[in-house]
C-alpha cells in the first residue's frame, strides 16, 4: 500500500527553503538531521512506489550533498535532484545526463529524483528568481549550472582520493562511478568516498573544470530514460496519492464561464453513500466522499440553481465573425519593415487569406487533480508542479501564509502541454479552497474528464488574416498579417511584458518571419472574452507556424517556385533554418516522383531557439479523405544530450501537432463548451499516427529545448501536401477536405 | 451486502455499491493505483484491465458484473507474454508522460496472447482504443513488434 506515513513528513519539513547564503556545513546540518537520503526521497515519486528507494538512500548524518543537485549515499547510489517537472519530455534523463557526465558516474547508479519548491536553490535560471517549467527551457537554463553540480562533486571525491590514499589529484582517474589510482592499484567507489568527501570543503566555482565536448562520454548517447515505473504500474501521479483519513473532493462547475451558484440544495447529495460533506467554494460546490465514485455519484444528486446574469453566451461562429471583421481594421503594431501596404497595394499579384483555428483543450491523460492539506499555518500539496513559485504565491495568498509555508511535494504529471502552469493555479487553488474548509484533512480533488475538458484554460481561438504580394520576377515583396485573439499574458501576473499592445506570445513566429521579404507588417488585435485561455504545447507557435508556412508555399505557387527552393533562396541569412530544411528535404527525397494520389509538403520553424524542417507525405483517396503516411524531421536544438529523447520528443510533438490538424477543436453554443470527452474532442489515435523519420543536426552549439518544437511545423507541412495533391488550399483547422 | 471480487488471484471483499465501477474499486478500494483513470466512459483504454484474460475497460465495467470472474491488473502481470511486453517497452523506451502506458501494456499483452504476430492492422485494431496524448503510437507499434519477435 502506498500511503505517506505522517510521521515521514517531519522530515520533509526539515529539508525544506534552505538559504543559499547558508554554508555548506549548515545546510548539511538542515539535511542531515532529518537523514540526508530521506530528505531527497520523500520528494522522489519513487518513495511511493513500491521499488522501496527509501531502504535504498543513505542514512541519516551520512551522505554527501556538495551542492543542490547531488547527493551521494554510502549504498553509491546517486540521486540527482531535478528541479523540472517530468512530464513526458525527459527532463528526469536528460538534467541527469548533464551530471552523470561531468560526475563520471555510471548511469546505472543515478536516480532522479524531483526537487522541492525552493526558488532559491532551484529556480528557472531563464526565468529569474522563479521556480517552474515551460517554455522548452530545462536543457537550456540548466546546462551549465547541472555539469558544474556534477563537476563539483568529482572534485569533491578526488579530493577524498588524495586525501585519503595520499597520491596526487593528477595521478587519480575516476571512470564510470569508480575513483582510481592506476599507480598503487587502488580504487573506491563513490558510495565508499562519501562520507569523506562530504567533510572536504566546496571547491571554488572557478577552479572546477567543465569537459570540452570531445571528451563527452554521456552527453550526445542514448541512455534508457530515468522515470522510471511506468510500465509495470509503480509510478506514482498525483491521482495515485493516498493518505490516511484523505477525502476525495469532486466539484459542480457552473455550466458557462461567468456563471455561479444562486442557490444550492445538497440534501439528496448528503445522504448519498459514503459523502461526508458538501461545501460551496468560489468556483462551485465540492462534494467531500471518501472514494471518487461515490462523490461523483453524489455529486449527481446535487440541486443547483445557477445565476447566469453574467455568463458567457457567444457561440463560436459568432466569435469567428467578429474576428474577421478586427482583422480587416487596425491592430497594434509588432513588426513594420519597409512599407508592406504601400507595395502591396500596387503587386504585380496579391494573395489574400483568411485562416481560422479554434480553441484546443490540452486533454493531458491525467485530468487536473490535486492532493491539498491544510493546517492551521501551513499547506501542503501533492501535485505534478510545473509552476513552483507562482502556486505557492497563489495559494499563500489564498491562506493569508508566507509563500514558503505552502510545501510542495513534486509527483509525475500524466502529460500538461502547459497546463499545469497556469498564472492563477486554478486548480490547485480549487483544491486549497475545499481542504481550508477542512483543515487536518487531506483532500484529493479530482477532475472527471468532462470537468477537465470544459474548464477552459484553453489555447486561444483565433483568425488571422494573411496578404502577400509576388513581383513580376517571381519575388515575394511584401507580407501583411493581422492576428486577431485573445492574449494569453493580458490580466496574468505577467501582464507586464506586453508592450505597446502585443502580446509577444500571440504573435510569436510571425512577428519572426525569417524570410527575407522586404516590407512585412505583423499586426495584433487582442480580444476580451470570458473564456479562459492559457499556452499550449509551443504556445503562439501552434497558430502562426500554420498561417506562415501554409501561406509561403501559396505565394511560391503563385511565383511559380519548388517550396524548398525558394524557402533555401529567403533563408540565405539563417544558417540554422537552412540546415534543418535541407536535411529534412533531402532525407525525405524532396523532388522525387510519388505515386498519384500522393504529396509532399514542407515546413521549417524555429520555436524557443530551436529548428525544426518536417516534410510530410500524405496519400488522398477519390473520396477526399487522406493519412498521413510518413514524416521526416530534422531538428537543430545544439549539442544534443540524449538522441532518443530529442527522437521522441519530434514524435510526439508531430502526433500532438496533427490533432488539431486532424480532428481536435473546442466549440462553444452560446457560451457553453460543447465537447465533453474524447467521442467529441477528438485527439490522434494509433491508427492515424504516420511513420516519422528524425534526423539531428550535429551542433556544438548551447543545447535548446525540444518539448515544443516538433509540434509548429506538421500541421502546415500536412497543409502544404494536400495542397500538392488537391490543387486547394486550407485556411481552417482542423482541415476538412 | 459485501460484493466479492476476485483481482490478481485473490478474493477481496468490496464495501461499495453493486454500480461502482470495477476502476474505482480496484483504485480506490483495493489501492491498487497502477490500472488509470482518463475518461470514465471507455472512451481512451487508460483503465484497461484483463477480465479472464479478455482486455476490458474498468472505468464502464460494474463491480457486480465481474463477480466470479478473474481480473487482472497491471500489478497482478506475471505470464510469460507478460514479461516480454514489459521488457520490450524498456527496451524501445516507448514511455513519456507514462500515465496511459498501463491500459496501453494491458492491451498489447491481450493482442499478443491472442495473436502472437499480429500485423500493422492487427494492431491498430487492438490499440486505437488507447489514447496517448504524449503520442508515443510509432513506439508503441514498435515495441509490439518486438516482443512479437521474442515470441516468435
Amino acid at each position: 500500500m502506498r500511503w505517506i506515513n505522517r510521521n515521514t513528513r517531519g522530515h520533509l519539513q526539515a529539508g525544506s527553503p534552505v538559504n543559499a547564503q547558508e554554508s555548506r556545513r549548515n545546510f548539511l546540518k538542515v539535511i542531515g538531521g532529518a537523514g540526508a537520503g530521506l530528505t531527497l526521497a520523500i520528494n522522489s515519486p519513487a518513495v511511493w512506489s513500491v521499488s522501496g528507494s527509501v531502504s535504498k538512500s543513505p542514512g541519516p548524518d551520512s551522505g554527501f550533498a556538495p551542492n543542490a543537485f547531488v547527493r551521494i549515499g554510502p549504498d553509491n547510489r546517486v540521486s540527482v535532484v531535478i528541479k523540472h517537472v517530468e512530464m513526458g519530455q525527459g527532463t528526469y534523463t536528460g538534467l541527469a545526463t548533464l551530471v552523470a557526465e561531468e560526475l563520471d558516474a555510471d548511469w546505472e547508479q543515478i536516480d532522479s529524483v524531483g526537487a522541492p519548491a525552493d526558488a532559491k536553490r532551484y529556480n528557472n535560471l531563464n526565468w529569474g528568481p522563479m521556480q517552474g517549467t515551460g517554455g522548452s527551457s530545462a536543457i537550456a537554463n540548466s546546462y551549465q549550472q547541472m555539469r558544474f553540480a556534477g563537476a563539483t562533486a568529482r572534485a569533491m571525491l578526488v579530493a577524498a582520493a588524495v586525501q585519503r590514499w595520499e597520491v596526487p589529484a593528477g595521478e587519480i582517474a575516476v571512470k564510470q562511478g569508480i575513483v582510481s589510482h592506476p599507480g598503487s592499484n587502488r580504487r573506491a567507489s563513490f558510495g565508499e568516498l562519501a562520507e569523506l568527501a562530504a567533510s572536504l570543503p566546496v571547491p571554488d566555482k572557478k577552479s572546477v573544470r567543465l569537459k570540452e565536448p570531445a571528451e563527452f562520454s554521456c552527453i550526445g548517447r542514448s541512455l534508457p530514460r530515468k522515470d522510471v515505473g511506468k510500465t509495470d504500474g509503480t509510478a506514482v501521479f498525483t491521482q495515485d496519492i493516498q493518505l490516511p483519513g484523505m477525502l476525495t473532493a469532486v466539484v459542480a462547475h457552473p455550466p458557462r464561464f461567468g456563471a455561479r451558484v444562486k442557490r444550492f440544495d445538497a440534501k439528496q447529495a448528503l445522504a448519498s453513500n459514503g459523502v461526508v460533506d458538501v461545501i460551496q467554494v468560489p468556483s462551485g460546490i465540492a462534494v467531500l466522499a471518501k472514494d471518487f465514485w461515490s462523490a461523483r455519484v453524489a455529486r449527481d444528486k446535487l440541486e443547483i440553481e445557477w445565476d447566469e446574469s453574467r455568463a458567457m453566451s457567444k457561440s463560436s461562429a459568432q466569435m469567428m465573425a467578429e474576428y474577421r471583421e478586427l482583422a480587416g481594421k487596425e491592430g497594434s503594431v509588432a513588426r513594420d519593415d519597409g512599407d508592406a501596404r504601400g507595395v502591396l497595394a500596387n503587386a504585380e499579384s496579391v494573395i489574400e487569406a483568411t485562416y481560422e483555428f479554434p480553441y484546443l483543450a490540452h486533454a493531458s491523460m491525467e485530468p487536473m487533480n490535486c492532493v491539498a492539506l491544510v493546517e492551521k499555518d501551513s499547506c501542503e500539496i501533492w501535485n505534478g508542479e510545473q509552476f513552483q513559485s507562482v502556486d505557492q504565491m497563489n495559494i499563500g495568498k489564498l491562506l493569508g501564509l508566507p509563500a514558503d509555508r505552502v510545501k510542495l511535494n513534486m509527483l509525475y504529471a500524466g502529460g500538461s502541454f502547459g497546463r499545469r502552469a497556469n498564472p492563477v493555479s486554478d486548480y490547485l487553488v480549487e483544491a486549497v479552497e475545499i481542504a481550508r474548509a477542512k483543515t487536518g484533512t487531506p483532500v484529493k480533488l479530482v477532475w472527471s474528464r468532462e470537468d477537465d475538458m470544459q474548464a477552459g484554460y484553453f489555447r486561444p481561438a483565433y483568425v488571422h488574416r494573411v496578404r502577400g504580394g509576388v513581383d513580376a520576377e517571381g519575388n515575394i515583396v511584401g507580407w501583411e498579417q493581422h492576428i486577431v485573439g485573445q492574449s494569453i499574458l493580458s490580466g496574468t501576473v505577467f501582464g507586464q511584458s506586453i508592450e505597446n499592445g502585443i502580446d509577444h506570445s500571440s504573435v510569436e513566429g510571425a512577428s519572426t518571419l525569417p524570410y527575407a521579404i522586404p516590407n512585412v507588417r505583423v499586426e495584433l488585435t487582442s480580444t476580451e472574452e470570458q473564456v479562459p485561455v492559457l499556452w499550449w504545447r509551443s504556445v503562439g507557435h501552434t497558430h502562426t507556424a500554420y498561417s506562415t508556412e501554409t501561406f509561403l508555399d501559396e505565394l511560391a505557387a503563385r511565383a511559380g517556385r519548388d517550396p524548398v527552393a525558394l524557402r533555401m533562396k529567403l533563408l540565405a541569412d539563417h544558417p540554422r533554418w537552412q540546415g534543418v530544411l535541407k536535411l529534412a528535404a533531402d532525407k525525405a527525397g524532396w523532388g522525387e516522383a510519388l505515386p498519384k494520389g500522393r504529396g509532399r509538403g514542407v515546413a521549417v520553424h524555429e520555436s524557443f531557439n530551436s529548428y525544426v524542417a518536417q516534410v510530410a507525405e500524405v496519400s488522398v483517396a477519390d473520396d477526399g479523405s487522406f493519412k498521413v503516411e510518413r514524416v521526416v524531421c530534422a531538428v537543430d536544438c545544439g549539442v544534443p544530450i540524449n538522441p532518443d529523447v530529442i527522437r521522441a520528443q519530434m514524435e510526439g510533438g508531430i502526433g500532438f501537432g496533427l490533432a488539431p490538424a486532424l480532428v481536435s477543436a473546442v466549440t462553444l453554443r452560446n457560451g457553453q463548451v460543447v465537447e465533453s470527452n474524447f467521442h467529441n474532442y477528438q485527439v490522434l489515435r494509433i491508427n492515424q499516427m504516420p511513420e516519422v523519420e528524425v534526423h539531428i543536426v550535429p551542433s556544438t552549439a548551447p543545447p535548446t529545448g525540444v518539448g515544443e518544437p516538433g509540434v509548429p511545423p506538421i500541421a502546415p507541412a500536412v497543409a502544404n501536401a494536400l495542397a500538392a495533391v488537391t490543387g486547394k488550399r486550407y485556411h481552417t483547422l482542423p482541415i476538412e477536405t | 451486502m459485501p460484493i466479492t471480487i476476485n483481482v490478481n488471484g485473490a478474493d477481496h471483499d468490496l464495501d461499495a455499491t453493486p454500480d461502482t465501477p470495477l476502476l474505482w474499486a480496484i483504485r480506490d478500494h483495493l489501492q491498487m493505483t497502477g490500472t488509470k483513470f482518463g475518461c470514465g466512459m471507455a472512451l481512451c483504454g487508460a483503465c484497461t484491465v484483463h477480465m479472464d484474460g479478455q482486455p476490458i475497460r474498468s472505468c464502464t465495467t460494474p463491480v457486480q458484473a465481474v463477480a466470479g470472474r478473474k481480473i487482472t491488473t497491471i500489478e497482478g502481470l506475471a505470464s510469460p507474454v507478460a514479461e516480454v511486453v514489459q521488457r520490450a517497452w524498456n527496451e524501445t523506451q516507448v514511455v513519456q508522460c507514462g500515465y496511459c502506458q498501463s491500459g496501453q501494456i494491458m492491451s498489447a499483452i491481450a493482442l499478443l496472447e491472442r495473436n502472437p504476430s499480429p500485423t500493422d492492422g492487427d494492431i491498430d485494431a487492438a490499440m486505437s482504443g488507447n489514447i496517448c496524448r504524449c503520442n508515443t503510437y510509432q513506439r508503441i507499434r514498435g515495441a509490439i513488434k518486438n516482443a512479437s519477435k521474442q515470441l516468435a
